[in-house]
């Protein structure tokens, strides 16, 4: 076993704990004072033979003088005295003793420090999830919310006494609401919890990222949908495998719309597209127009394309984010809200008119791409009905800084996002001067 | 004189409940719904008493406890503020800023009342 450069100094602070003079020692391993001297001010390394004279003398292990697993648990079980906090009154000075004396104690008590870390680990992990998963957090607002609604009516139609007809009756209508409410969130809760044990462990924080994750393992591209979509009943079985009800649900919903945009849009036609247009990809608004598709179709659809490296963001009128697909170098937010200079909301409050851009990502350098937003609208009750709107960014890396102009510098979200001057900030960045 | 209560919450059926607790005990409640424009209210309103919801549409409530004490017209209006269970840090927030008391939902309506009571000087 290799000897530290500082095993001298553990042999030192051993000989000085005990109160012994150099020279006593010296005597007693049959070395010289001046040699032991110079090993103690790690001038000289020491012979195995020598070690294990001193280690008798010192009455200590040799291991706990060596590099290697007894100078670890020294140092594991200085953490775990440091980690206890000063109050505790382990007697730092007497580490060695103990470690000599109750090796196996030693261990234990390293271990439990170890599994103390961990749990500490994993609180703050589920924690940080808590606070961050607004899926969850919104619900258990929700929930709380139900329930003391109900509280706080039931004890007043329980109460003794009379209550005008016109109070009791708007009260047993809230009570009546709320609990529909409350069993409606609770399911969904539920159902929720139950598929996110086993996404906890694979770091999946909402059924959109799952979904997500499932379209990313398979490198975006669902070959089962062309042809005639001969492959769907295969690939609704793999779907079955997500973990939350909700993530299949979305995942669903995007194979149908899928299925119909493959159709009006082949695969070969697409290819040979993109051939001939290079790599900024053909025109979305003719494509649409030529194959009868929404123009975000044909967005999902390029977006989608094997090799092409197209990214793409989809948001609904909200602005919430409800489909990512990064391109290389364009960081997406994984929670909350995106960079509001980003074209794509520009372009969400201008439905039906193109908004294209040249960006160019905040600190990151020179790293460019251009950038094409739509907004389609949709009113599928009829004039009676809501508008929806549904919002798509294609992003595509531009080699080099050669676009020329300007470009407008982005972001990913304000919370990460180092540009200090940005008129668009929502808040600080918790990056701050340090960037 | 009847002591004057303003209801900052934008739940309409705890509101509801509320209110009508509050207002059978001889209190004038009046509510508002919104986190934006709350702490105008209680500018205009001069409530002798504020219950302000921690999580508001618009504006927090840890934002408009702020602003009702820092506007010299209502810095010692009492503010009982909701919070729920898991809002720890809210909580402490919402300390430092000045808060005069905190009702955790679900709440049972005695211990309201009780509050109220005791933060009106009744």
């Amino acid at each position: 076993m290799p000897l530290s450069a500082l095993t001298g100094t553990r042999l030192r602070e051993r000989r000085l704990a005990l109160g012994l003079r150099q020279g006593v020692v010296a005597e007693a391993a049959g070395v010289s004072a001046s040699y032991l001297n110079l090993i103690e001010h790690n001038r000289r390394r020491v012979t195995e033979e020598v070690l294990a004279a001193l280690a008798g003398v010192l009455g200590v292990p040799v291991e706990v003088l060596r590099e290697g697993e007894g100078s670890t648990l020294l140092e594991d079980l200085r953490l775990a005295a440091a980690a206890a906090g000063e109050g505790t009154g382990a007697e730092l000075d007497r580490i060695e003793e103990f470690a000599g004396r109750f090796p196996g104690w030693a261990g234990t008590l390293v271990a439990l420090e170890r599994r103390v870390a961990g749990l500490e680990r994993a609180v703050e992990a589920l924690n940080d999830r808590m606070t961050h998963d607004p899926h969850l957090s919104a619900s258990l607002h929700e929930m709380l919310s139900a329930v003391s609604s109900v509280r706080s009516t039931a004890e007043i139609l329980a109460e003794p006494g009379e209550i005008d007809p016109d109070w009791q009756g708007r009260f047993l209508r809230n009570l009546f609401s709320d609990s529909e409410r409350l069993a409606a969130v609770s399911e969904a809760l539920v159902a929720y919890l139950d598929g996110s044990e086993q996404a906890g462990v694979q770091g999946i924080a909402s059924p959109q990222e799952e979904f997500e994750g499932w379209l990313a393992a398979r490198d975006w591209h669902l070959p089962e949908l062309e042809d005639g979509g001969a492959g769907l009943a295969a690939l609704s079985g793999e779907i079955g495998g997500l973990v939350s009800g909700a993530a299949r649900q979305l995942a669903r919903d995007w194979l149908r719309r899928a299925a119909e945009e493959a159709a009006r849009l082949p695969m070969a036609v697409l290819e040979a597209e993109m051939a001939a247009a290079g790599p900024a990809g053909p025109d979305p608004l003719r494509l649409a127009r030529a194959r009868g598709l929404p123009v975000t179709g044909v967005m999902r659809r390029l977006a989608l394309l094997p090799g092409a490296g197209f990214g793409l963001v989809i948001c609904d009128a909200s602005g919430t984010l409800v489909f990512r697909k990064p391109a290389e170098g364009f960081a997406l937010p994984r929670f909350g809200a995106a960079c509001p200079l980003w074209p794509l909301f520009a372009a969400l409050g201008r439905p039906m008119s193109p908004v294209a851009a040249d960006l160019a990502t905040a600190g990151r350098g020179a790293r460019r791409f251009a950038a094409l937003a739509w907004c389609d609208l949709q009113h599928p009750g009829g004039l009676a009905g809501v508008e929806l709107r549904e919002a798509a960014m294609l992003i595509r890396p531009v080699a080099g800084a050669a676009t020329g102009g300007e470009a407008l510098q982005v972001g990913t979200s304000c919370r990460i996002c180092p540009r200090r001057d940005c008129p668009a900030r929502r808040e600080p960045a918790i990056m701050g001067e340090a960037v | 004189m009847t002591s004057h209560v303003l209801l900052i919450e934008d739940e309409p059926h705890i509101a509801e409940a509320i209110r009508f607790i509050l207002s059978r005990d001889g209190l004038t409640v009046s509510t508002f719904g919104d986190g934006s424009g709350a702490a105008e209210a209680v500018r205009k309103e001069r409530p002798d008493l504020v219950i302000l919801d921690l999580m508001l549409p618009g504006c927090s409530g840890l934002e408009i406890l702020q602003a009702i004490r820092s506007d010299p017209a209502t810095e010692t209006t009492p503010v009982m503020m909701l919070t729920a269970k898991g809002q720890g840090r809210d909580r402490e927030a919402a300390e430092r800023a000045g808060v005069s008391h905190f009702m955790t939902k679900p709440f049972s309506n005695a211990e309201m009342l009780a509050s109220v009571r005791a933060l009106v000087g009744r």
